[in-house]
């Protein structure tokens, strides 16, 4: 276990960067309740994000030099002891959801006053580090269980962090049971996959599991193991029909819990899912192909479908973003189940595109319900004379959702309609192209209320702090840079893709 | 607040022995069953059943709320401390032998005692918490009624 | 034939009744969660669910004629002692906290919601939350054309 060898040689800084991504926050958290003051811990909650996002960037430049990046804990190596695996896939969403939460944590200086209950705060902050810390686990681990552990201490914070929208409207409380009690689900559901996984090959590194399942013929052990982490990991990541308990969830908690996991938690569980299917099951691929073919390709497409029809006839912002995350989660699924290179990227950059565009919206809205007490659609008349930066920037954001070119949804929209079209499959060019129709009709519907319908006054009432304002159009600004020059998003997730693609098409 | 003498002589004699036993699973968890978990849970049993038999008061002037907040803090703590000593002397996070680098099974025991501890903690304020909080609830319900 | 087929069900009764009992447990749970309307019942029902999960882990440990796991210090410890797998253990140890945080969250929500609803049968609070729903759209309603002049 301890080699000589190891003692003798010193590492540096550089050598504990996995471990220092989870930890940060993990370890900051305990601190926010040790001091016990809201505006130390808030000072505490910046910084460790801050440090976090760092490191990420850090992480992302050494995948670049040495390709995969792996750290064993406790000295134990690998098939036996847990492994922090860091490749390109996860490099680009450490970055995603470390920056998530460093935005996060700057617009909560503002608006943390008036969202969360002052007695609340600092717990309220130990919790959102624990998320980002349970977050960022999941998506660095190797170990099949140790990401069940991390999903649970993301999940259990969530719930709370949702209930705490309890002050301004009750329902909170229901959403957030409703949360708990389907997330727990998804939850168990995912051990269970994990035991028969354990049960059949007696590893839980899931590289040395998937070397094991090699061997084997399709065999009803993995079978279920699969289904079963499937519909586990699609409870958590609202996949379509599983997808109950999000829009609820979204809608009542305070803003910036919506602003981070809508761009991060859901992200989290499907990166999850891509891990499962390209990293551990690829060694089956004609059932992966029958899964993703027969099942995960038609709910991705119902999810864009409906739930965009549903977000139109929604009467409140936050419902309806919720929806419409919901059908864009349906987007990046449908990229994953073409199977290809290309649609892979395309789902990979959609993570990240909408996860931006997204955290602008909720960004937006949260500013308007800080200034009107509610989003419903009747309070925001003729808001781009009232809030000109504010309806500005929502404008952007919301037409990323739709894929106009320029803004950042467009390119994986563009990916996804090239992996279609690689396919052959006009259908599916044509159903992404209606759907995108959707999406301007419910866009549509914000901005002509927006901008073209009379307000009951004309004074410009705009709830908006420095740090929000530097939020908001920070956000903004990335979302149409990450339009214009993707040689960031795309090139990172092509070869994520490619890495990915390269494991399956041996098989095949 | 129960009256009944035979109740609180025999709490006063037992809480003693909880927490002796608490502090045998605590400190025994390496070589037999038992650990951190276990050990909180019995900890916590010990006040908890004070705080029954005498009172929610009681127990409070002991253990106030503020301070199992600070345990359970104080835990994670000292278990991320275990996990960062290690970097320093050249290991990888948690990586026990670096306690004890002549002697990495020495460093084995220590580290887990240290961290098991830790766990011992957190688990003893989350546990305590948890019943203040519910306690608590149940009497601020009552006077909103 | 039907003998066959029953002798064969009873030896998979008798050889694998570890898992029967882990399926039956797994399902008690699960329709208790989605049947009874009292949340209180179903936070029960997902102790159930977690704990049959745990019971399956916990039984993939075993080994047949293995000892516990556990080894006195004297005693040699030679390549063919058998002993049981630990690490389902370790596992489960793992997973019984994350679902007593689950039931702890899970009451501490039902009784905030206990307060602020005054009920916790789901369909009184899906009944609550409908009309406050309702209320929200009438009043959007009365309000008129969202276009409409005021």
């Amino acid at each position: 276990m301890n080699s000589p060898d190891i003692i003798t040689s010193t590492k540096s800084f550089l050598d504990h960067l996995p471990v220092l991504q989870v930890l940060f926050p993990f370890a900051f958290a305990p601190l926010c309740v040790l001091f016990g003051h809201r505006k130390i811990a808030l000072y505490i909650t910046i910084s460790a994000c801050a440090l976090a996002f760092v490191i990420s960037l850090l992480l992302l430049r050494q995948v670049l030099i040495v390709g995969v990046v792996s750290y064993e804990l406790g000295g134990w190596p690998p098939p036996v002891g847990i492994e922090y695996r860091v490749d390109f896939l996860n490099a680009f969403l450490l970055v995603l959801v470390s920056g998530m939460a460093f935005l996060t944590s700057i617009y909560l200086i503002g608006t943390m006053h008036a969202e969360i209950e002052e007695d609340k705060q600092t717990l309220f902050l130990t919790c959102f580090l624990l998320c980002i810390s349970g977050l960022l686990g999941v998506l660095i681990t190797g170990d099949a269980f140790n990401l069940f552990v991390f999903l649970e201490i993301s999940s259990l914070s969530t719930y709370v962090m949702v209930a705490q929208g309890a002050n301004k409207d009750k329902r909170a409380l229901t959403a957030a049971f409703d949360y708990l009690v389907m997330g727990t689900i998804g939850a168990t559901f995912f051990v269970i996959g994990i035991g028969f996984l354990y049960a059949a090959t007696g590893t839980l590194n899931m590289y040395d599991i998937a070397e094991r399942i090699r061997e084997d013929l399709p065999n009803r052990t993995i079978q279920v193991a699969f289904a079963f982490i499937l519909v586990g990991l699609g409870l958590k990541g609202a996949l379509f029909p599983l997808h109950t308990w999000l829009p609820k969830a979204y809608s009542f908690s305070p803003t910036p819990t919506a602003v981070f996991l809508a761009s991060t938690a859901t992200k989290v569980a499907i990166y999850a899912i891509i891990r499962f299917l390209f990293s551990v099951f690829h060694s089956h691929p004609s059932m992966l192909e029958s899964v993703l073919i027969n099942i995960v390709m038609p709910l991705g497409i119902l999810a864009m479908f409906a739930a965009g029809g549903i977000a139109f006839y929604q009467r409140d912002l936050k419902r309806m973003l919720a929806f419409s995350s919901v059908s864009q989660i349906g987007y990046i699924l449908l990229g994953v189940s073409f199977m290809s290179t290309i649609g892979l990227t395309a789902a990979v950059v959609h993570l990240f595109n909408h996860g931006i565009s997204k955290a602008l919206l909720f960004v937006c809205t949260g500013i308007i319900f800080l200034s009107f007490g509610s989003s419903f659609y009747k309070n925001i008349k003729g808001l781009g004379r009232r809030m000109p930066w504010t309806s500005a920037a929502f404008l952007i954001g919301g037409l990323s959702l739709i894929g106009i070119p320029g803004t950042a949804g467009f390119i994986s929209k563009w990916l996804l309609v090239q992996a279609a079209i690689e396919q052959g499959s006009w259908l599916i060019v044509a159903a992404i192209l209606i759907s995108s129709l959707i999406a301007i009709l419910y866009v549509w519907q914000v901005t002509e209320i927006m901008y073209f319908a009379k307000s009951p006054s004309t004074e410009t009432k705009e709830y908006l702090g420095p740090s929000s304002f530097l939020i908001v159009w920070i956000l903004a600004f990335s979302t149409v840079f990450f339009g214009l020059n993707t040689s960031f998003t795309v090139e990172y997730s092509s070869k994520a893709a490619n890495l990915l693609m390269n494991n399956f098409t041996m098989e095949k | 607040m129960i009256q009944a003498l035979v109740l609180k002589v025999i709490t006063k004699l037992m809480v003693g022995f909880i927490i002796l036993f608490a502090l045998y699973v605590q400190f025994h968890g390496d070589y037999s069953p038992g650990g951190g978990f276990q050990a909180g849970v019995i900890f916590a049993a010990a006040f908890i059943l004070y705080g029954m038999v005498m009172g929610l008061q009681n127990v409070e002037r002991v253990l106030p709320p503020w301070l199992t907040h600070k345990l359970m803090a104080l835990g994670v703590i000292i278990y991320t401390l275990v996990g960062i000593y290690s970097f320093f002397v050249g290991y990888n996070f948690l990586d026990y032998g670096a306690l004890s680098p002549a002697h990495p099974e020495h460093g084995q025991h220590y580290g887990i005692l240290l961290v098991e501890f830790g766990v011992g903690v957190t688990v003893a304020g989350v546990v305590i918490s948890i019943y203040y909080a519910f306690v608590n609830r149940s009497k601020t319900s009552k006077e909103d009624e | 034939m039907i003998g066959d087929t029953l002798s064969q069900v009873g030896t998979l009764l008798a050889t694998h009744s570890i898992y029967w009992l882990f399926i039956i447990l797994m399902m008690t749970g699960f329709y208790i969660v989605v049947s009874r309307g009292n949340l209180i019942k179903k936070i029960i029902g997902l102790n159930l669910f977690q704990t049959s999960v745990f019971l399956f882990y916990i039984s993939i440990g075993k080994v047949t004629g293995g000892t516990p796991p556990i080894l006195p210090m004297k005693l040699k410890v030679d390549d063919f002692s058998v002993y049981s797998n630990p690490l389902p253990h370790v596992l489960i140890l793992t997973a019984i906290v994350v679902g007593v945080a689950t039931t702890a969250l899970g009451l501490s929500l039902i009784i905030r919601i206990r307060e602020s609803y005054g009920t916790i049968e789901e369909s009184d609070l899906l009944e609550i939350n409908r009309k406050i729903f309702s209320r929200e759209n009438v009043q959007d309603l009365q309000q008129g054309d969202l276009f409409k002049d005021e």
